[in-house]
């Protein structure tokens, strides 16, 4: 290839780039956000519900909990429990009761619902993938943010001249050049991990983005398809003949005594009913592959009905590329990676959100289409991480013991991002930025200072109040080394 | 005014662009689909293993094909590979047949 076509192939691929980035880049942008602050989802449930501080053996919190669910929950069809286990004290709950889905966190002594009601780190979870739109349209829409991802990914790299060279390139207060550095510097360093977080996240969705290796075996009978997959998933119709639920807790030692580990997630199907049926998985969090092995019990009698280790190999290399995704195998110090993976990643969006804006304004006026954008970039990329710190801060300020306190919190979060975004459409960008982002690093200080004890959570919001301060001082004082402004000072 | 022969240069530009972009999304989806089910059929596993390595890697020649819409030499090129590739695995698919 000679050095004239390369170049054409670089130009070609930074153009792509840019598009591919900019389509979907305020999704992305909320789904990366989201993602990172999920790898400490169980920290931040604990964070978000201080009085909750009880601790028991799992098998009797699972106990506690199906007890309290049985006389709190009405015509449920099932209960999807999480036991406690060294990152969370109480056992979190999904369930139907009354046609509604909730999702709560059970005291592991009482079993009652926590007094400070509240979707804890489940929210960020759910918006990184479900984006709170109705089912199935978050989760296609992410699955094809992922896809412009991926190519996002790949054209980035291609386009690149000197991958090596911009581990260390770093020219701050030279406008464009700046912001291409950082970018580069945040894409560059963590593309490894970039890369697998892309690529496993889109195979999370994969039955419902790529579902055609299915449709080429199955036809449309996907009920055989999962049966086949995970044929250790036992289910039944409920008889309609109420039936006691047998006490778990025994249910759960033998299932550790057969499994081995830990308890990991407990179903419980057809509750109250004569059909009910306890399914126990070991947890995973000490190996890579989600979901390893389940043994499943007649609700009823308590009798076992059958045990499932998953050994074949195509389906075991699924698994750890879904378990890779879901980090719930790292420790403390690889959880950190993630994490910080997560947050280059989001600022690499985020960077090249604003160089697509910058590289323009410094060639010449922007036009309508840009200035719109540049305007949106304010708003979207300031009032994400704002609505996030007030679903924080609403934590700490709405009374225990309010209905709906839960879903409160949520609308609280999204409101205020909305408001932010409006607040992004209607003010000038060197005013929106840093009222959004003051406003989000008090939000962060105040959820961090009031009231209750120091936590590690806690020291990393003021750290990032503190950025932020920082990045505040940072807008007001303008950008006095754009040549736009220089035009200005000259007419 | 610019000129006619301008004009006619932005609009076969943008014709071009336009014609990539639907290869690229489109188009790329299609492949990428088509290969899951070739492979799919062709791997000698069971079914429900089968499905595992035709998927993942249908998500990597998605992104292959969205560059190569936009790498070829003309949009027509662009289509052509497109159309062959995809044309080859549903030929692949349709071969060896849904299992019994």
């Amino acid at each position: 290839m000679s050095a004239a076509v390369r170049e054409g192939v670089r130009q070609v691929m930074a153009w792509l780039h840019g598009w591919v980035g900019l389509l979907l880049g305020w999704v992305l942008f909320v789904m990366c956000l989201a993602g990172t602050l999920s790898v400490f989802k169980p920290e931040i449930g604990q964070w978000m519900r201080p009085e909750t501080v009880a601790t028991a053996d799992p098998a009797d919190a699972v106990q506690a909990a199906t007890d309290w669910l049985a006389k709190n929950s009405k015509g449920s069809t099932g209960w999807y429990l999480t036991a406690p286990n060294d990152r969370s004290n109480t056992v979190e709950a999904a369930y139907d009761s009354d046609g509604a889905f909730l999702y709560r966190a059970l005291d592991p002594v009482s079993g009652a619902a926590a007094p400070r009601e509240t979707l804890g780190g489940e929210f960020f979870y759910r918006l990184h993938f479900e984006l709170e739109l109705p089912y199935p349209w978050g989760r296609l829409l992410a699955s094809l943010a992922a896809m412009f991802m991926l190519v996002a990914l790949i054209t980035g790299i291609i386009a690149h001249r000197r991958i090596f060279k911009d581990y260390f390139t770093f020219r701050p207060a030279k406008g464009q050049r700046s912001w291409l550095d950082g970018h580069n510097a945040l894409g560059v360093l963590a593309t490894p991990f970039h890369l697998m977080i892309t690529f496993t996240g889109l195979v999370t969705l994969a039955s419902l983005s790529m579902p055609w290796g299915i449709t080429a075996l199955y036809g449309s009978d996907l009920a055989k398809f999962y049966q086949d997959f995970t044929p250790g998933f036992t289910q039944r119709a409920p008889t309609g003949e109420k039936a006691a639920l047998a006490p778990v807790a025994p249910m759960l030692r033998e299932a550790q005594r057969q499994l081995g580990g830990t308890i990991g997630r407990v179903y419980v199907l057809n509750p109250g009913d004569k059909a009910a049926l306890v399914t126990v998985y070991r947890s995973d969090a000490d190996q890579i592959g989600f979901n390893p092995s389940q043994i499943s019990f007649d609700g009823v009698t308590g009798k076992p009905l059958g045990t499932w280790r998953e050994t074949r190999g195509a389906i075991q290399t699924y698994n750890i590329v879904y378990g890779l995704h879901m980090a719930r195998f790292a420790p403390l110090a690889t959880r950190w990676l993630y994490f910080l993976g997560g947050v280059m990643l989001t600022l690499a969006i985020a960077t090249g959100m604003v160089l697509w804006i910058v590289k323009r304004r410094e060639r010449a006026p922007l036009s309508l289409g840009n200035r719109i954008l540049e305007r949106l970039n304010a708003g979207f990329l300031g009032g994400v991480p704002l609505g996030c710190a007030a679903y924080l801060l609403a934590n700490r300020l709405l009374p225990l013991g309010l209905n709906g306190r839960a879903e409160l919190e949520v609308s609280i979060a999204l409101w205020t991002a909305a408001a932010a975004l409006a607040i992004g459409i209607a003010l000038k960008p060197r005013w929106s930025w840093p009222l959004l982002t003051g406003a989000t690093a008090l939000a962060c200080a105040v959820s961090a200072l009031i009231g209750l004890p120091p936590s590690m959570m806690s020291a990393v919001l003021l750290a990032t109040a503190a950025s932020l301060a920082l990045l505040v001082r940072k807008q007001l004082r303008g950008p006095a080394k754009r040549p736009e402004r220089k035009r200005h000072a000259a007419t | 005014m610019a000129g006619a022969a301008q004009q006619r240069a932005g609009w076969r530009y943008r014709a071009n662009v336009a014609a990539r972009v639907v290869a690229g999304t489109i188009g790329a989806y299609a492949v990428a689909g088509l290969f899951a089910m070739a492979l799919a059929r062709i791997l000698p596993m069971d079914r429900a293993q089968a499905v595992v390595p035709a998927t993942l890697l249908a998500f990597l020649v998605g992104p292959a094909v969205t560059i190569w819409a936009f790498l070829a030499r003309g949009p027509w090129r662009a289509w052509g590979g497109v159309v062959a590739f995809g044309a080859l695995f549903a030929a692949i698919a349709w071969a060896v047949g849904a299992p019994a």
